[in-house]
């Protein structure tokens, strides 16, 4: 009865999103305010039914009702409770699901947050996340519906796959969609804007927060899947590089490419038809993500079981989504060119070689992702593009952006004089080479080229971030306020300068070694001593493990104890690495259990990783500073701003 | 409407038919460059007797599946049983390769889940296994009676991939006989 409630309740919704997609556009379009009306009250009766179908299935999973079928393939009565609620989201159908539901709330918070718009402005904006809401619903009802039934039910499930049994991946995914879904409003504010024709500045000042919002969940999204396949992946590796992980990476760069280029168009007038473009492909690229997760078009780790129809429904779908956008602009485009002129060097022209380099790093990124396919389709042979090509063609363009980051920074619109900056910025130029020489060879003897280049524009970035904050800080009386909106720009290019200088470190002196250990004995690795003291077997609700106990010294004293496993799935019968792994601010050790080798001795991974936690450290850290530019007051008085219009010149 | 803001769209469609054409595809297939050719050789010993060898003579004469395995390879067990059904239908000989594995584990697997192999070579440190391009367990080569390879096969078999992948092969290969 209760999935028959879920199933019912998806129908109504779509029947709701029908109505919030539809009549709301045509009341804008004949100036029918009742008809306009429609919008918000449908979008909240969207969001209940979608959330009482949510409840359904997690209930149907709570309660372990195996004649679901979807609950029969990734549940089983043992399954601790957490992962029977993550276990909802943990396959395609579910995940759907949750996908719709985030794109339903995002809804109702556009709907709740823009009484300030003209009417006309937010029911389109909230017609056009309803019709996208309607090709989701539509996706899951005809194709994938979590709420089919397996009759007769079987007395037990096949199990979560134990890779999703673990606690990053509970709320890894939901919050990797609450930013992948989120670029749909900034496409939905593009699109009612285009609908419109009329593309004034406020345009992109109503759009700035929300596109900051799904920036800085997919942000944390990104870092936490990252942490995940760190530490239960079992190979120590941070990112792979993976078509999967590389979907939700384009948008991610393309919505920060948004974000800057937001900042030109809302405050100067400039790059009005580029923005749009790139509203469009953030969210083109987030559902582009969708497709080649969903459609099996591509080998990856994450890939859910692949379905033709599944794959050609998804490639509709997005074709006349993205098609009608397209064509909307192209039609409203060329009325936008503007004649506001920059000098070279001014923070236009910084914030321009931003989009640049963001977009080249984009394109390669989707070129190594898709080039398996395209070879394929032309019959060129088989290929497999791997992280040297990425991380060769993702250095590139990231070198330059990270140095001219630190220039652009203090630059100011339309046209910056260069000697003022130039002295402004020797100080932490100097400290930042000085830096870039000196740590590698002084802390960890050793240098590189690519090392120094690394630690010196991770540490000029840093510096660069933080002087605003600490002249705004110290700095005479006289001196202008730090906005929030700047504090948080600060903030988060310093937590690319903490990112950079993790990746630069532990790319360059992570110690990685495989040996062969009996109880007992011990080996050295980067200064700490491993010892193997003991094996054992462990039980689990669900799984039974081999469980390894490795004490770790350095210089003779007490480091820690480590309890990598090996563990088995009694119902799918696979084999999990489950790594230990002792966490310190400046360095990481790890300890994965191998095979048997014969006799006693084992198998083990032991690696040393220096500054490891600086790359997701510098990500929340950029997160953060996008919660703070979020949060700019200025945002929430858009009538404000919309009056004094004519005010210009501030920083962004 | 200027012809520069319609590129997006021809992108667009371009990639649009990639795709379409993509998905008929299937990524998972590999083929083998030793199709067509002769076997890679081989000259193993017999996973249960160390002074017995297994080499291409072994097989030759026979349409044969060459299967490689390991008691870690959780694709192994999956196909195991169909391996079994298939060994007792008598269609054709199957020849085991132990791959990457500890011996004494691989015959207490046989002992206990059955025997569907003709005979099993064991190649513990992979030597055999470089030379056929082996690169994840399980995998099949179908070789006929010249000791040409015919096809092969990646991940566990099942009655759904024999009847799809296998079957045509062999009917096809029976009609031209002379």
């Amino acid at each position: 009865m209760i999935p028959e409630v879920g199933h019912f309740a998806l129908i109504l919704a779509l029947s709701l999103a029908l109505c919030q997609g539809i009549l709301p556009l045509i009341g804008a379009y004949k100036h029918d305010s009742a008809l306009m009306a429609v919008a918000r009250p449908a979008a909240y009766g969207q969001w209940v039914f979608v959330a009482i179908s949510f409840a359904c299935l997690t209930w149907s999973f709570l309660d372990s009702d195996f004649s679901v079928l979807y609950v029969a393939n990734h549940s089983q009565l043992a399954l601790p409770t957490i992962f029977k609620i993550s276990a909802v989201w943990g396959a395609h159908e579910g995940s759907l699901l949750l996908w719709i539901l985030i794109l339903s709330s995002w809804t109702i918070a556009v709907s709740r947050y823009s009484h300030e718009l003209p009417d006309i402005f937010s029911s389109r904006v909230i017609a056009v996340l309803g019709l996208l809401s309607c090709g989701f619903l539509l996706l899951t009802l005809l194709t994938s519906n979590p709420f089919e039934r397996l009759i007769p039910a079987p007395p037990d499930g096949a199990d979560l796959n134990p890779l999703l049994q673990d606690i990053g991946l509970a709320i890894h995914p939901p919050i990797l969609y609450v930013g992948y879904v989120g670029f749909s409003v900034a496409f939905a504010f593009a699109i009612a804007a285009m609908l419109s024709g009329n593309l004034d500045r406020n345009w992109a000042r109503w759009t700035r927060p929300w596109t900051t919002w799904a920036w800085l969940f997919l942000t944390v999204g990104i870092a936490l899947g990252s942490w995940w396949a760190y530490y239960e992946l079992g190979w120590g590796g941070w990112w792979f590089w993976d078509p999967v992980e590389n979907a939700s990476f384009m948008p991610w760069l393309a919505g920060t490419a948004l974000i800057h280029s937001l900042a030109v168009t809302e405050k100067r007038g400039l790059f009005k038809s580029w923005t749009l473009l790139l509203a469009i492909c953030a969210f083109s690229l987030s559902l582009l993500g969708t497709f080649l997760v969903r459609s099996g078009i591509l080998i990856s780790v994450h890939a859910f079981a692949s379905d033709m129809t599944r794959g050609l429904f998804i490639l509709g779908f997005l074709g006349i989504v993205i098609f009608s956008a397209l064509i909307l602009y192209a039609m409203r485009a060329s009325a936008m060119d503007s004649q506001a002129g920059f000098k070279a060097v001014s923070r236009e022209t910084f914030l321009l070689l931003n989009n640049v380099f963001l977009i080249i790093a984009t394109a390669l990124i989707l070129g190594g992702t898709l080039a398996p396919l395209i070879f394929d389709v032309f019959n060129l042979g088989k290929i497999s593009v791997g992280p040297p090509y990425f991380e060769f063609a993702f250095a590139i363009p990231m070198i330059p952006l990270v140095l001219l980051m630190g220039i652009g920074m203090h630059t100011v619109w339309r046209s910056q004089d260069l000697q003022p900056l130039l002295r402004r910025l020797r100080l932490p130029a100097a400290l930042a080479l000085l830096a870039g020489l000196a740590i590698p060879a002084i802390v960890y003897g050793r240098s590189g080229v690519l090392l120094t280049v690394g630690i010196t524009a991770a540490v000029w970035v840093g510096v660069a971030a933080l002087m605003p904050i600490y002249q705004s800080w110290r700095g005479p009386s006289g001196s202008p306020r730090l906005t929030r909106a700047m504090l948080g720009m600060s903030v988060a290019h310093l937590g690319v300068g903490l990112f950079v200088l993790g990746v630069s470190i532990v790319s360059a002196f992570t110690i990685e070694t495989d040996v062969s250990l009996r109880p007992g004995e011990r080996t050295e690795v980067a200064g700490y001593s491993f010892e193997f003291r003991e094996l054992r077997n462990v039980d689990g609700p669900n799984y039974r493990a081999i469980e390894g106990e490795v004490e770790i010294r350095k210089d003779g004293e007490y480091v820690s104890t480590l309890r990598p496993q090996k563990r088995t799935y009694l119902v799918q019968k696979s084999p999990m690495t489950e790594a230990g792994i002792d966490v310190s601010w400046n360095r990481d050790l790890f300890v994965a259990l191998g095979d048997p080798l014969g006799g006693e001795s084992w198998s083990m991974r032991l690696q040393y990783k220096p500054m490891i936690r600086f790359i997701w450290l510098g990500a929340f850290v950029m997160a953060f500073g996008g919660l703070i530019a979020a949060s700019d007051r200025r945002y929430r008085l858009y009538r404000k701003a919309a009056a004094d219009e004519t005010v210009q010149g501030e920083t962004a | 409407m200027k012809s520069r803001y319609l590129i997006p769209i021809f992108v667009m469609i371009v990639m649009g038919a990639i795709f379409v054409v993509g998905l008929g595809r299937d990524p998972t297939k590999l083929p083998s460059p030793f199709i067509g050719k002769a076997a890679p050789a081989m000259d193993l010993p017999d996973l249960f007797d160390d002074s017995v060898r297994i080499s291409n003579k072994t097989f030759a004469g026979d349409m044969v599946l060459i299967n490689f395995w390991a008691t870690w390879c959780p694709g192994c067990f999956d196909e195991h049983d169909f391996l079994l059904e298939l060994a007792a239908s008598g269609v054709i000989p199957i020849y085991g390769i132990n791959w990457r594995d500890n011996r004494t584990e691989a015959i207490s697997w046989l002992q206990r889940l059955g025997d569907p192999f003709t005979a099993n070579a064991f190649d513990g440190n992979n030597r055999t296994g470089i030379d056929w391009g082996v690169y994840g367990a399980p995998e099949t080569f179908l070789i006929d009676a010249q000791g040409t390879v015919i096809y092969k096969h990646l991940g566990p078999l099942s009655r759904d991939s024999w009847q799809r992948d296998f079957v045509p092969i062999l009917n096809a290969r029976d009609t031209n006989a002379p």
